[in-house]
Protein backbone atom coordinates (compact mmCIF):
# COMPACT_ATOMS: atom_id res chain seq x y z
CA UNK A 1 0.00 0.00 0.00
CA UNK A 2 2.83 2.31 0.92
CA UNK A 3 5.33 1.42 -2.05
CA UNK A 4 6.62 4.06 -3.98
CA UNK A 5 4.44 6.65 -2.06
CA UNK A 6 4.96 10.04 -1.26
CA UNK A 7 3.92 9.95 2.78
CA UNK A 8 2.96 13.26 4.05
CA UNK A 9 2.82 13.08 8.32
CA UNK A 10 0.40 14.78 10.59
CA UNK A 11 1.66 13.77 14.01
CA UNK A 12 -0.09 14.57 17.30
CA UNK A 13 1.38 15.85 20.37
CA UNK A 14 -0.84 14.15 22.39
CA UNK A 15 -0.95 11.42 20.50
CA UNK A 16 1.69 9.81 18.53
CA UNK A 17 4.29 12.40 17.38
CA UNK A 18 5.71 13.68 13.80
CA UNK A 19 8.97 12.03 14.24
CA UNK A 20 7.96 8.79 15.88
CA UNK A 21 5.76 7.99 12.31
CA UNK A 22 8.58 9.14 10.37
CA UNK A 23 11.09 6.91 11.70
CA UNK A 24 8.34 3.99 10.93
CA UNK A 25 7.58 5.29 7.38
CA UNK A 26 10.86 4.85 6.97
CA UNK A 27 11.18 1.42 7.47
CA UNK A 28 8.66 1.01 5.04
CA UNK A 29 8.38 0.61 0.89
CA UNK A 30 7.22 4.31 1.27
CA UNK A 31 9.50 6.36 -1.99
CA UNK A 32 9.56 9.24 0.62
CA UNK A 33 8.58 11.40 3.22
CA UNK A 34 7.82 14.53 2.09
CA UNK A 35 6.58 16.36 5.14
CA UNK A 36 6.48 15.92 9.05
CA UNK A 37 4.60 17.79 11.85
CA UNK A 38 3.69 17.60 15.13
CA UNK A 39 0.17 19.38 15.69
CA UNK A 40 -1.26 20.29 19.14
CA UNK A 41 -5.15 20.12 19.52
CA UNK A 42 -5.04 21.81 22.87
CA UNK B 1 -6.19 20.77 11.04
CA UNK B 2 -3.69 23.69 11.15
CA UNK B 3 -4.21 26.22 8.62
CA UNK B 4 -0.42 25.83 7.62
CA UNK B 5 -0.45 22.69 7.52
CA UNK B 6 -3.56 22.90 5.44
CA UNK B 7 -1.67 25.04 3.06
CA UNK B 8 1.28 22.38 3.01
CA UNK B 9 -0.79 19.56 2.08
CA UNK B 10 -2.45 21.52 -0.79
CA UNK B 11 1.11 22.21 -2.20
CA UNK B 12 2.50 18.42 -1.93
CA UNK B 13 -0.69 17.26 -3.52
CA UNK B 14 0.13 19.99 -6.48
CA UNK B 15 3.68 18.96 -6.84
CA UNK B 16 3.25 15.21 -6.87
CA UNK B 17 0.14 14.52 -7.75
CA UNK B 18 -2.92 13.24 -5.35
CA UNK B 19 -2.71 9.80 -6.30
CA UNK B 20 0.62 9.75 -5.33
CA UNK B 21 0.46 11.70 -1.94
CA UNK B 22 -0.43 9.75 1.19
CA UNK B 23 -1.17 11.39 4.77
CA UNK B 24 -0.98 9.74 7.71
CA UNK B 25 -1.98 10.69 11.16
CA UNK B 26 -0.93 10.05 14.53
CA UNK B 27 -4.17 11.98 16.35
CA UNK B 28 -4.66 10.85 19.94
CA UNK B 29 -8.48 10.82 19.79
CA UNK B 30 -10.99 9.81 16.94
CA UNK B 31 -12.43 13.18 16.79
CA UNK B 32 -9.78 15.12 15.53
CA UNK B 33 -8.26 11.79 13.93
CA UNK B 34 -11.59 11.85 11.78
CA UNK B 35 -11.34 15.73 10.74
CA UNK B 36 -8.08 15.61 9.90
CA UNK B 37 -9.12 12.71 7.63
CA UNK B 38 -11.80 14.75 6.45
CA UNK B 39 -9.96 17.65 5.25
CA UNK B 40 -7.59 16.47 3.30
CA UNK B 41 -10.32 14.18 1.39
CA UNK B 42 -13.31 16.37 1.36
CA UNK B 43 -12.24 19.78 2.08
CA UNK B 44 -12.06 21.81 5.56
CA UNK B 45 -15.00 21.19 7.23
CA UNK B 46 -14.80 24.19 9.47
CA UNK B 47 -14.10 26.84 6.03
CA UNK B 48 -11.62 28.26 7.75
CA UNK B 49 -8.11 27.29 6.13
CA UNK B 50 -6.98 26.66 3.04
CA UNK B 51 -8.32 23.40 2.33
CA UNK B 52 -12.11 25.10 2.30
CA UNK B 53 -13.94 23.87 -0.49
CA UNK B 54 -10.73 21.80 -1.94
CA UNK B 55 -11.46 18.42 -2.02
CA UNK B 56 -8.16 16.72 -2.66
CA UNK B 57 -9.53 12.82 -2.01
CA UNK B 58 -6.06 12.30 -0.04
CA UNK B 59 -5.51 8.14 0.40
CA UNK B 60 -5.42 8.53 4.64
CA UNK B 61 -4.77 6.27 6.85
CA UNK B 62 -4.07 6.66 10.45
CA UNK B 63 -0.49 4.87 11.55
CA UNK B 64 -2.49 2.16 14.14
CA UNK B 65 -4.69 1.10 11.34
CA UNK B 66 -3.90 -2.75 10.59
CA UNK B 67 -3.22 -1.80 6.89
CA UNK B 68 -0.09 0.81 8.00
CA UNK B 69 1.12 -1.20 10.72
CA UNK B 70 1.85 -4.47 8.73
CA UNK B 71 4.24 -2.51 6.47
CA UNK B 72 6.19 -1.09 9.03
CA UNK B 73 9.20 -3.44 10.50
CA UNK B 74 8.37 -4.68 14.00
CA UNK B 75 10.60 -3.44 16.28
CA UNK B 76 10.20 0.08 15.17
CA UNK B 77 7.03 -0.06 15.66
CA UNK B 78 7.64 -1.36 18.93
CA UNK B 79 10.18 1.18 19.85
CA UNK B 80 8.19 4.33 18.70
CA UNK B 81 4.55 3.46 18.60
CA UNK B 82 3.44 0.19 20.91
CA UNK B 83 3.48 2.68 24.11
CA UNK B 84 1.06 5.03 23.20
CA UNK B 85 -0.78 2.06 21.22
CA UNK B 86 -1.57 0.29 24.64
CA UNK B 87 -3.42 3.78 25.85
CA UNK B 88 -5.11 5.65 22.79
CA UNK B 89 -8.84 4.27 22.18
CA UNK B 90 -7.34 2.47 18.32
CA UNK B 91 -10.95 1.19 17.77
CA UNK B 92 -12.63 4.52 18.08
CA UNK B 93 -9.57 6.29 16.08
CA UNK B 94 -9.37 3.45 13.28
CA UNK B 95 -13.29 3.48 12.82
CA UNK B 96 -13.61 7.29 12.66
CA UNK B 97 -10.58 7.68 10.08
CA UNK B 98 -11.76 5.05 8.07
CA UNK B 99 -15.35 6.37 7.98
CA UNK B 100 -14.14 9.49 6.58
CA UNK B 101 -11.76 7.95 4.11
CA UNK B 102 -14.38 5.40 2.46
CA UNK B 103 -16.57 8.28 2.24
CA UNK B 104 -14.60 10.82 0.67
CA UNK B 105 -11.13 9.55 -0.51
CA UNK B 106 -10.42 8.68 -4.32
CA UNK B 107 -7.68 6.21 -3.51
CA UNK B 108 -9.25 4.52 -0.91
Amino acid sequence: MLEGKKVAILGDRDGIPGPAIKECIESTEADEVVFTTTECFV
Amino acid sequence: MDLENQARIKELAEEHGKENLMVILGGAEAEASGLACETVTNGDPTFAGPLAGVQLGLSCYHVLEPEIKSEINDDIYEDQISMMEMVLDVEDIVKETKKYRKMYSDFA
